[in-house]
């Protein structure tokens, strides 16, 4: 075989690690009760049935626990952005005393463990009456992601023009309204990606959101706490609803990924 | 600006005010408690719960456990992600479809994954069915009877899901690299083992660095994965501050645990930067 033609074999080889456990956890989902009973379980989509995604949408706190990841998901959005694209506009338009520990300080929060805040936090929370409410979870993940968030908009505010932006200013616009005329809408772009990212960074996160709330779970925290008393349908059926989210994201994101994860990770 | 006076702070300092302040309130005020709730009872400064916690067999084998996954899972991961890059970079048929597939598990979380891989290695789950078609008898994968297996299935899982981060960061790392070393190794002579040992991989140094560190410090963080896969019959670290917490009550053993963790992190951190740069130096 030619050289070529090994490569292809070796992605086609990868592609299938990588599809078939999400074919699987699909068709698991997808199938009813009694063929989840069945043994062999068939490996071709035989019966398909929306039973089991059914039963595991009735139980009760999975609908809750879709809207509040929904509400803790779009407010770590909002919030992250709002702190987060000043630093970011600082950091790519301003040399200023103490930039470089700024962005030292950003990396190293990013390296701290989540489960290492969460303790606390909920001690922090308790005593501020914040416990157990999806402030609480917003919070904690805004945390999670502002520096990714700064990091990130300095990336793109790099790649806007600054001679425009002054121009406006010199035709008479204040720097805010030449920050919301000019730069914003050729970032825009670029920072709705970094608001998806947040998002389902957001979408993702267990323990954090397990420690914190006692009934306003997240959909992740409840399917975490309700696990080990729960029948297979309802565990495939969960992991089901938490990939579903992940493929259609990438599906939109992936054009951005090698600049946005690539990059400025680092 | 001209506006800028002495006494106004300037521009800068206000845009990053609030970030500044955000970030001190969520991550040092609460890194402050945690270190009291780990040291501080309620009759003054104690070591009770860190001797709580180091009595407590499930410790030390959370501990073994998490070590152990970091040896294997690192290495395995890395070695996987480059690659992945490098087939990518010898432009496949469909690598467009291909790269799709492979980052997909870049935003799906542990708990997901494990519940991914249940299905694949649970009792009446589809590996056995698969095995049970040609006529080979199923086995108890998870079953605390067979720790190895177990251990392998959350390897694997987590090769699934993490590997994609690596691999995103590698591939942007070969971009910044210039074609011309390469082709001047080629012209040369060199075979193509000896371009990825003497010309990529020196080069990818910097990305692989901090891939490592990341990987590094997120795989001490692992637990949903083991928790979906095997509840806790392959405790971790991370899982033994949430059964602390949750289950036990007792979020003073839990913060303490926590620190454990934070001071790996750290070393880990610190050792490799260390490693890097004492490497660079002697080259």
């Amino acid at each position: 075989m030619s050289r070529r033609a090994w490569v292809q074999v070796a992605c086609v080889a990868i592609t299938l690690f990588m599809g078939v456990p999400l074919y699987l956890i699909a068709l698991a989902a997808l199938s009813s009760r009694e063929s989840l009973n069945r043994f062999p379980l068939p490996l071709l989509p035989t019966d398909p049935s929306v039973e089991t995604l059914r039963t595991f949408l009735d139980t009760t706190g999975i609908v809750p626990g879709f809207v509040n990841s929904l509400t803790v998901g779009i407010g770590t959005v909002l919030l992250s952005l709002l702190i987060g694209v000043p630093g970011g506009y600082a950091v790519a338009r301003y040399a200023f005393r103490g930039r470089g520990p700024y962005q030292m300080f950003l990396l190293l929060t990013r390296a701290l463990p989540i489960v290492v805040l969460s303790v606390p936090l909920a001690r922090i929370f308790l005593n501020a009456g914040l416990y157990d409410t999806t402030y609480a979870v917003t919070l904690l993940h805004t945390a999670l992601a502002l520096p990714t968030t700064v990091l990130i908009t300095a990336a793109i505010f790099v790649g806007v023009s600054r001679e425009q932006e002054e121009a406006a200013m010199v035709f008479g616009a204040s720097p805010m309204k030449a920050f919301l005329r000019i730069v914003v809408p050729q970032a825009l772009p670029g920072i709705a990606a970094a608001a998806m990212f947040t998002f389902v960074l957001s979408w993702n996160e267990v323990l954090g959101a397990t420690i914190l709330t006692l009934n306003q779970r997240t959909l992740p925290a409840q399917v975490l706490t309700t696990l080990s008393d729960s029948p297979l349908a309802y565990r495939f059926a969960g992991g089901f609803a938490l990939v579903l989210p992940a493929v259609v994201f990438i599906a939109i994101m992936r054009r951005y990924l090698l600049n946005m994860w690539g990059t400025t990770l680092r | 600006m001209a506006r800028t006076g002495r006494r106004t702070p300037p521009a800068a300092v206000l845009l990053i005010a609030p970030s500044l302040i955000f970030m001190t309130a969520l991550f040092m005020w609460p890194l402050v408690v945690g270190v009291g709730q780990a040291l501080v009872g309620p009759d003054g400064p104690t070591t009770a719960y860190l001797r709580r916690m180091l009595d407590d067999p499930y410790f030390w084998t959370a501990a073994r456990n998490t070590l152990l996954l970091i040896v294997v899972l690192i290495p395995l991961q890395f070695a996987f992600a480059i690659a992945m890059a490098l087939l990518l970079r010898e432009r496949p048929r469909f690598a467009g479809f291909h790269f799709y597939i492979w980052v997909i598990p870049l935003a799906i979380s542990d708990l997901a994954a494990g519940l991914v891989w249940l299905s694949v290695f649970t009792d009446r789950g589809y590996l056995n069915s698969a095995l049970d078609m040609i006529g080979i008898d199923g086995y108890a994968w998870l079953s605390y009877q067979n720790p190895v297996t177990m251990f392998i299935a959350v390897v694997l899982a987590e090769l699934w899901r993490a590997t994609s981060l690596v691999f995103v960061i590698v591939v942007a790392g070969m971009q910044g690299i210039p074609k011309d070393y390469d082709e001047a190794a080629e012209v040369f002579g060199a075979t193509y083992w000896q371009r990825v040992r003497h010309v990529i991989l020196p080069q990818l140094r910097p990305s692989l660095q901090v891939a490592l560190i990341l990987r590094t410090i997120l795989a001490l963080e692992t637990f949903a994965v083991a928790q979906a896969l095997t509840g806790r019959n392959l405790p971790l670290l991370v899982g033994e501050t949430y059964q602390w917490y949750s289950v036990q009550l007792n979020p003073n053993v839990s913060a303490a645990i926590a620190l454990v963790i934070l001071a790996v992190s750290m070393l880990a951190a610190a050792g490799y930067l260390r490693l890097m740069r004492d490497q660079t130096e002697t080259r």
